[in-house]
């Protein structure tokens, strides 16, 4: 192979049109079609009693009006449930337009088409909507205590009872030497992307056929979707996801409402039809995740090894369960991590609230799992007076334990079984990156200076490359040039470098010569989706698989060609030569030519393939039996199960002895994702998976009102991080190949998120001696924390009681546990967040009643954002950051 | 009433440019819907994510909170504008491409912009100018370091430009 481009930081194919402008995202399309804006439930629980359009008949502009009642069939229908499971018993799907009920605020009660979005928006205010207000169900204590239902046939609000088991759990945590019990919690926070979801539809009433460009995840699926919904032939609907503006997981869900709505729209209007969503509808209307209260106990023996493991999870999943209970699932199975448990029981109960559905975002339930084991890591370490880090050590799996049975199912139905790995390779290096084994030092040197930093550490495992499959298609043309497609969609993954990357190392061709086209279903029709970190390993290998067959294709036609072997024969910047002899060479635009037996040239080139220019013998057929023309192949990877990468992050935080403000000194990350395709482009989504991380542990909620208003639903009051609240990351790999696949590697996409949660609070915990059970952690939260174990009597001071309080052998709760594990039971997706987000609700003014969206459009609240509370924080990172990176 | 057009001419990208549109058309629908000039990106029609940031008559604004109609007269640049003449990508574009700066591209063209103007108040920005320079724009993707990164680069190349072109002229 000529050039090494597999495992070299090639700069991005994608760079040059988004860097100049000409990137093409949903809304930059389909500049003449009409506008749909939504009227969208102001209420979180409520009766539909009336719909009255009359007065957005006046609108000047205004092309249609739909509500539940105007809508056809399979159109009209509940979405699909897109994936059951034995144990969701009760899945719930909502309709496309609210019908008789809506349970969350936002959701879609009717669709309006006008001539553009400002009138559409005019229209949808005219239309008056009556609504009978019922209790609504918010927060996971709410849906636990049922006093009302969010879904009349579903008792309890319970929507699954998933266990996940293996051993007999709560026997080993009774017997074992050493027993904790406690309880955690996390809020609910959002992927966000920067794009909104959007549709945009076209209906070729000539053809009877119908193009639709979506942002979405899954182009494949939403074609499915929408072919039957509307009663067309597969063959008939094409999907395409352009440019996506990030998806981080909420644009994997499909087909939304909007897409079965706005296709159907256009075709009975003979239209373009398109919808671009709003800031304000996408936290109100897409979906969130997180969510979970835990309640833990765990035995241990003196070394601190993990006995018995008994969790019982309960996760909000909000009004809808169209994705099933993956997220739980993920949590349950993941939670285990890089650790040898020595039984485990996990039962997740899904809970109905009346807020948004809660579907994957990047880490999918595996931030929550990792939360959940890598504080019971510190509490055991406490508890025994050992050293976190050490503790973990003694649980690891170790690297000639491979291939490891966790003894439980994944979320692909498969079993969890490790492919590979070394976790204690990745603790070492992060001990020593970031200095855990001389961080007393620098701690007493901070005190002296009367400042004070902790350090924190955690681990995880993540499974990637979850089947079922992907495929890829790959075609060198007459002129040389390489296309590469892949029936799976990119959010800003760089697929297009990294499968040229992947192609131009198996084909032996120039990387510019190789385009790559992703998530349009004209190009490539069967795929499965972008999500759970498994575009690199499925398509990746899919096209390496593909290019394995276009390569023997090559040499066998150019071995005939140039009589020789094709076992002889390599091929080096596309052109095939007889290895050793670069005189006897043939350019694969030539083998192409030759691949495809011609009756008409179509330029001078192409003349040699005519039927008077072969010389083939006229015996056989131009094509042979079971051949194919075209220098082309396609070929799927199919894995038998899911990879798994891993990694191992640490932290040094500072907090602020008076105001409580927590800022991270040091960032430091260890990751494994077997072989790394492109360095630059791995590195750049762990960078931003521990931002999203550092997001989710110190800033975003989702802060609901009791009466189900998200109230802060803006991004003036949902405070997602600026480069001012983001520490310098530093990074290490390991590379540890999978087995399981012929590239060896391992997905990335979520890894930086994952263990960020329990990183942070294990070094907030270390720095201020105070359990910390809850996440997010603002400012606010930690005050309070710190107030209430003041009160309790300086417990604090004492090692934050830790023996006392949770042994289960050791007395019943002290009273600083008793103040901590009240916070910890708050209420995450109601009562506005308990303490934490007095400082949030106070700047979240946002009108919380208004549905329809696009409250900004026009005029509106339009203040510069403030963020008083950060700008300390921001301060002191900045005199922290190291400046050479 | 709302809709009663109005006549607005602006300077885009060096180009005279006229359109009617109402009073209540944000400078940014103008821009992208009646311009057809995409690049500018709508992120959270608040203020606040700043993927809608073009320059105004050199300023950094945000293209969602002004109404085009304000923007007659003016002189707008949006990231269509950013390259020379001959299509060569400003130091600033080159930057971004050098340091994986941006990943899905969403948020990019108002970073460009942002920083494109950072660049020319302040050449030599110190670590705390850069990250104030680029505080008031969200991305999603790539945790900023790399943007952080680009931004140096960004000087540094148009220092070299410069310099290349104070010799050329000399």
């Amino acid at each position: 192979m000529g050039t090494r481009v597999f495992g070299e930081p090639v700069r991005r194919r994608e760079d040059a049109r988004l860097l100049t402008g000409r990137g093409r995202f949903l809304d930059d399309l389909g500049r003449d079609a009409l506008a749909a804006a939504f009227v969208r439930s102001p209420h979180a629980h409520a009766r539909v009693l009336d719909i009255d359009v009359m007065d957005a008949l006046d609108v000047d502009g205004l092309v249609a009006v739909y509500t539940s009642e105007d809508l056809p069939g399979g159109v009209g229908e509940p979405l699909p449930l897109l994936i059951p499971h034995p144990a969701l018993t009760h899945g719930r799907t909502a309709y496309p337009l609210a019908r008789g009920i809506v349970r969350h605020v936002g959701e879609p009660v009717a669709m309006v088409v006008a001539r553009d979005r400002y009138l559409a928006e005019d229209a949808a205010e005219r239309v008056r909507v009556e609504y009978e207000t019922l209790p609504a169900v918010v927060g996971i204590e709410a849906a636990t205590r049922a006093e009302h239902l969010v879904h009349d046939d579903v008792p309890g609000n319970v929507g699954a009872v998933l266990v996940q088991e293996t051993g007999d759990a709560a026997a080993a945590v009774d017997a074992a030497p050493h027993r904790l019990e406690f309880r955690l919690s996390i809020e609910r926070s959002a992927s966000t992307p920067l794009e909104g979801r959007g549709v945009y539809a076209r209906w070729d009433a000539d053809d009877g056929s119908l193009r639709v460009y979506t942002s979405t995840q899954a182009s494949t699926g939403v074609r499915a979707a929408i072919a039957a919904r509307l009663g067309l032939p597969n063959g008939k609907v094409e999907v395409i996801a352009p440019d996506v503006g990030g998806g981080f997981g909420v644009k994997i869900v499909h087909p939304w409402p909007e897409e079965v709505l706005v296709p159907w729209a256009a075709r009975l209007l003979g239209r373009e039809v398109k919808w671009a969503e709003d800031r304000r509808e996408h936290f109100v209307s897409a979906a969130h995740e997180r969510g979970q209260v835990q309640d833990v106990r765990v035995g241990f023996d003196g070394e601190g090894r993990v006995l018995g493991l008994d969790v019982r999870i309960r996760h909000d999943h909000g009004a809808y369960t169209p994705y099933g209970i993956i997220v739980p699932i993920v949590t349950s199975t993941q939670l285990l991590g890089p650790y040898r448990i020595g039984a485990y029981r996990a039962e997740v109960t899904s809970l109905y609230t009346n807020t948004v559905m809660v579907t994957p975002y990047r880490g999918a339930g595996r931030p929550q799992g990792v939360f959940c084991m890598e504080r019971t890591m510190d509490r055991i370490a406490r508890h025994l007076g050992l050293d976190r880090a050490d503790v973990r050590a003694a649980n690891l799996i170790q690297p000639d334990e491979f291939p490891y049975d966790q003894g439980l199912t994944f979320q692909d139905g498969r079993p969890l079984v490790y492919d590979s790995g070394d976790y204690p390779e990745l603790l070492r290096r992060a001990r020593e990156l970031v200095g855990w084994d001389g961080f007393e030092a620098d701690r007493a040197a901070a005190a002296s200076r009367g400042r004070r930093v902790g350090v924190g550490i955690g681990i995880y495992v993540e499974g990637t490359g979850v089947g079922p499959y992907e495929g890829g298609h790959v075609e060198i043309d007459t002129a040389g040039r390489v296309h590469v497609s892949t029936g799976l969609t990119s959010q800003g993954q760089s697929h297009e470098t990294v499968f040229a990357q992947i192609a131009a190392a198996e084909l032996g061709v120039p990387l510019a010569d190789v385009r790559v086209t992703t998530g349009d279903t004209r190009r490539f029709g069967y795929a499965v989706g972008t999500f759970a970190s498994r575009a690199a390993v499925m398509s990746g290998n899919a096209i390496a698989l593909a290019c394995r067959k276009v390569r023997a294709k090559a040499l066998r036609i150019a071995g005939e060609a140039l009589e020789a072997d094709p076992g002889d024969l390599d091929i080096a910047d596309g052109v095939v030569h007889v290895k050793g002899d670069p005189s006897a060479s043939l350019p694969l635009r030539t083998v192409a030519v030759l691949s495809n037996p011609l009756r008409y040239a179509f330029d001078a080139e192409t003349a040699a393939a005519t039927q008077f220019a072969t010389g083939r013998p006229v015996t056989e057929p131009p094509v042979a039996p079971g051949d194919e023309p075209g220098l082309e192949g396609r070929d799927y990877y199919s894995p038998v199960r899911s990879t798994f990468a891993a990694g191992a992050h640490a932290a040094v935080v500072e907090v602020d002895p008076d105001t409580a403000e927590i800022a991270i000194l040091r960032y430091v990350v260890v990751h494994d994702c077997g072989r790394l395709v492109n360095p630059m482009v791995v590195e750049g989504q762990i960078h931003g998976g521990v931002a999203q991380g550092v997001g989710g542990a110190l800033y975003e909620r989702m802060v609901y009102d009791g009466s189900g208003q998200l109230l802060n639903a803006s991004f003036m009051d949902f405070l997602m991080p600026y480069a001012t609240e983001v520490p310098r990351i530093e990074t290490d790999h390991l590379e540890t190949p999978s087995p399981l696949n012929p590239l060896g590697v391992k997905g990335a996409g979520e890894a930086g998120v994952i263990p960020v949660s329990a990183v942070i609070a294990s070094a907030v915990e270390d720095a201020e001696g105070i359990r910390i059970d809850a996440m997010p952690l603002s400012p606010d939260d930690l005050f309070a924390l710190r107030r209430q174990v003041e009160s309790a009597g300086g417990v604090a001071s004492a090692g934050m009681g830790e023996r006392g309080a949770c042994d289960l052998g050791g007395g019943a709760g002290g009273v600083a546990s008793a103040g901590i594990s009240e916070r910890g039971a708050s209420d995450p997706g109601g009562g506005a967040g308990g303490v934490a987000s007095a400082g949030i609700s106070e700047r979240g003014a946002s009108n919380p009643g208004g549905g329809a969206g696009g409250v900004a459009r026009g005029a509106g609240d339009l203040q510069p954002r403030q963020r008083v509370d950060d700008n300390a924080v921001a301060a002191r990172q900045r005199r922290n950051r190291d400046t050479s990176g | 009433m709302l809709e009663e057009p109005h006549d607005i001419a602006l300077t885009v990208n060096g180009v005279h440019r006229t359109a009617r549109a109402p009073a209540r058309r944000l400078l940014s629908d103008l821009l992208r819907h009646d311009l057809g000039l995409t690049g500018t990106h709508v992120g959270c029609e608040h203020g606040v994510c700043g993927c809608c940031t073009v320059l105004l008559d050199g300023d950094p604004v945000r293209s969602c909170l002004l109404f085009a109609v304000t923007a007659a007269g003016h002189e707008v640049t949006t990231v269509e504008g950013l390259a020379a003449p001959d299509g060569t990508p400003s130091p600033v574009q080159r930057a971004f491409r050098e340091c994986h700066g941006l990943q899905c591209g969403f948020c990019t063209p108002g970073f460009l912009c942002t920083v494109t103007a950072l660049l020319r108040e302040t050449p030599r920005p110190t670590e705390d100018q850069v990250l104030e320079g680029i505080s008031g724009n969200l991305c999603r993707c790539t945790g900023y370091q790399n943007i952080v990164k680009s931004v140096r680069r960004a000087a540094e190349l148009a220092a070299a430009d410069g310099a290349a072109t104070d010799e050329g002229t000399a």
